[in-house]
């Protein structure tokens, strides 16, 4: 009996200078840890681990949801959030330190089809509305056949797919339809989840791109790189000056042109340039301004300072670009590098 | 150090951590869904609102229990026919024969088929199936959930009920036989009377096990967050809306979620109890 409790205890140390052992062999890499939403996942996914492997720090980049990467950086837990809805006044003053949000890239919302036959489908605010409040049923409604012209569209039901879980992508959507319908405003609001009058939830992007490829009939709103890769077709949206905007790489920057706020908490869904695809939005990383807290190093403060810098840099944003997320416009990356100068430890600014 | 005295604390501490993690498991549910109810009371039961949007914020169970309790029903009712010749033909009927050996194993081999797997081949099999019939526009819904759940519960009644009938007296048998009554009667007559409590208890268990099923779930039903309005209306269950809403749940809507795992787990605990108040009672 006693050799198993001495091997037991023998065990525990071994696997304690294990850990130990790993550690001294990477000192050289910080390892960062951050957390929130799964809009930009792909772009972050890949521009962390390009990172990491140029020498930069390791960034473990956990795809939670913007509402548990906003509770993590309360939380104090990781060292940097990141999140697709821009935190709130309220959410702001519920923080124990001042954050502040970098915008990283720009992400689009597309809309979604399977119907037989059809491409190119195009879309007003009014019929979204329509149809997402299920007072459009049927595809072949004479509504959408006046913005078809030339297109045959069959005799089916409409089913909506809408995202089951919260999501920033719901959030993204909902902004923009609650800026160009005061009907939808009144009724669904903006949020990270809805209370849909009809249709049937997808969990996850990949969820929502699963069910409508795989159903005739439907018709979805998800995020540009997952219609994409999946090769749905995707509807094109009349944007704020009457133009019918195909959803590009170029129509999701076009968005971004606009004049950008101190913080850049700004929703760019309906933006008025006339090339502008209108469901676009940047999503942001989030970090403590003041960035000794806990008992965080200089090191590690610094180490999240240069990687987010880097983030914004041409390097990741070239990354992003190839992963369909549109890149920061010259406005948004001049406003991201004055913020992230701005950052300090102990009262210093790190970047000097 | 006495051996004995070591193994007798060291299982005594491994079963009160046991204990303590269920409770710990109850207490931290309760009170973390004690906003939730202070704010609905018992109208949180019985609302059937699901609103999430902020300013209007509304929460109510009673689509997601719904969902729960029609699709583990519905999955039971399915399952009974399945479950219960599968386990008269092993136990029985074909009893110690090898074709009965391998439909055991592979009734064995379905339970341990992941439950993600079994939603995927609900997604891309038996959508297209049930949308071919013409019922359906999309195969989401209560029916496409029941069908899959029953199948993923038929391994639990089935291995249960065998064994419940495998224990029925050969005298008992045998003296049915010496009396001249054919294999089919002594079936009806003899065995299923006296196992019926332990049959019972066995598709209790079951649908213990379809009451708390997710992801298989969550892939079918539709996720709409009403009361089921048909059999191939889509819905939402408790275990499917707590799956897909917590990553961006917080403040009263994370306690809604959480009293409804609260719920869920009650309504899970009485049924095995009752399943097993039914096997200690009566087998």
């Amino acid at each position: 009996m006693k050799k198993i409790i001495y091997l037991l205890v023998i065990a525990a140390m071994a696997a304690s200078c294990g850990g130990g052992g790993t550690k001294s062999a990477k000192e050289k890499q910080v390892t960062l840890s951050a957390a929130g939403a799964t809009f930009p996942q792909p772009f972050y996914n890949l521009a962390f681990k390009k990172y990491s492997e140029e020498g930069g720090a390791v960034i473990n980049y956990g795809s939670i949801g913007s509402g548990a990467g906003i509770k993590s950086l309360r939380d104090q837990v990781v060292d940097f959030g990141a999140t697709d809805g821009y935190l709130s006044d309220n959410e702001l003053a519920e923080m124990p330190g001042e954050v502040i949000h970098i915008p990283t890239c720009i992400g689009a919302v597309v809309i979604g089809y399977n119907l037989p036959g059809v491409t190119g489908l195009r879309l007003t605010p009014a019929l979204l509305e329509g149809i997402f409040l299920a007072d459009i049923a049927k595809w072949n409604d004479k509504r959408i056949a006046d913005e078809n012209p030339g297109v045959t569209l069959p005799d089916m039901n409409i089913t909506v797919v809408y995202r089951s879980d919260g999501s920033g992508t719901t959030y993204i959507f909902s902004d923009y339809m609650s800026k160009v319908s005061p009907k939808w405003n009144a009724q669904l609001g903006t949020g990270k989840a809805l209370n849909w009058p009809a249709g049937i939830g997808g969990k996850g992007n990949p969820g929502v791109a699963g069910t409508i490829s795989q159903s005739q009939g439907t018709i979805g709103y998800l995020g540009f790189e997952y219609a994409y890769a999946q090769k749905i077709p995707m509807a094109l949206i009349q944007n704020s000056a009457g133009n019918y905007v195909e959803p590009t790489l170029d129509s999701f920057s076009s968005a971004a042109t606009v004049e950008m706020p101190a913080d850049t908490r700004i929703m760019i869904t309906n933006s008025p340039n006339p090339e502008a695809y209108p469901i676009t939005s940047f999503t942001w990383a989030i970090l403590y301004k003041e960035q000794s807290y806990r008992d965080r190093t200089e090191e590690v403060a610094t180490a999240t300072v240069n990687a987010l810098k880097w983030l914004t840099g041409p390097d990741a944003q070239a990354i992003a670009t190839s992963v369909h997320y549109a890149k920061l416009p010259q406005n948004a990356s001049d406003q991201a590098s004055v913020l992230l100068r701005s950052i300090t430890f102990d009262g210093e600014p790190i970047l000097k | 150090m006495n051996g004995d005295k070591v193994t007798k604390a060291l299982l005594f501490l491994s079963s009160l951590t046991i204990l303590l993690l269920s409770a710990g498991i109850v207490l931290s549910l309760t009170g973390g869904a004690i906003p939730a109810f202070r704010e609905y009371g018992l109208g949180f039961i019985t609302s059937t609102v699901w609103n999430p949007t902020s300013g209007s914020e509304e929460y109510g169970a009673l689509p997601f229990i719904a969902g729960t309790v029609i699709t583990s029903l519905l999955a039971l009712l399915l399952c009974i026919p399945m479950a219960f010749s599968t386990s008269l033909f092993i136990a029985e009927y074909f009893r110690g024969t090898r074709t009965a050996g391998i439909l055991r194993s592979l009734v064995d081999m379905l339970a341990g088929i992941p439950s993600i797997v079994y939603g995927f081949w609900g997604f891309y099999a038996l959508r297209p199936l049930l949308i071919s019939t013409g019922l359906t526009d999309q195969g989401f819904g209560i029916f496409t959930a029941s069908i899959v759940l029953a199948i993923m519960i038929v391994p639990y009644a089935t291995s249960l009920s065998a064994e419940i009938i495998a224990m029925v007296p050969s005298e008992l048998k045998e003296a049915a036989y010496s009396l001249g009554a054919t294999r089919r009667e002594v079936i009806f007559n003899v065995i299923i009377p006296s196992a019926r409590s332990g049959i019972v208890a066995s598709f209790i268990l079951a649908l213990g096990r379809a009451l708390g099923e997710t992801m298989a779930v969550t892939m079918l039903i539709g996720n709409a967050n009403i009361i089921p309005k048909g059999l191939f209306s889509p819905g939402n269950t408790m275990a499917s809306v707590i799956a897909n809403q917590f990553g961006e749940a917080d403040g009263l809507k994370l306690s809604a979620l959480i009293a409804i795992g609260l719920l869920l787990f009650a309504i899970t605990a009485l049924v095995n109890a009752a399943g097993k108040f039914i096997i200690r009672r009566f087998a």
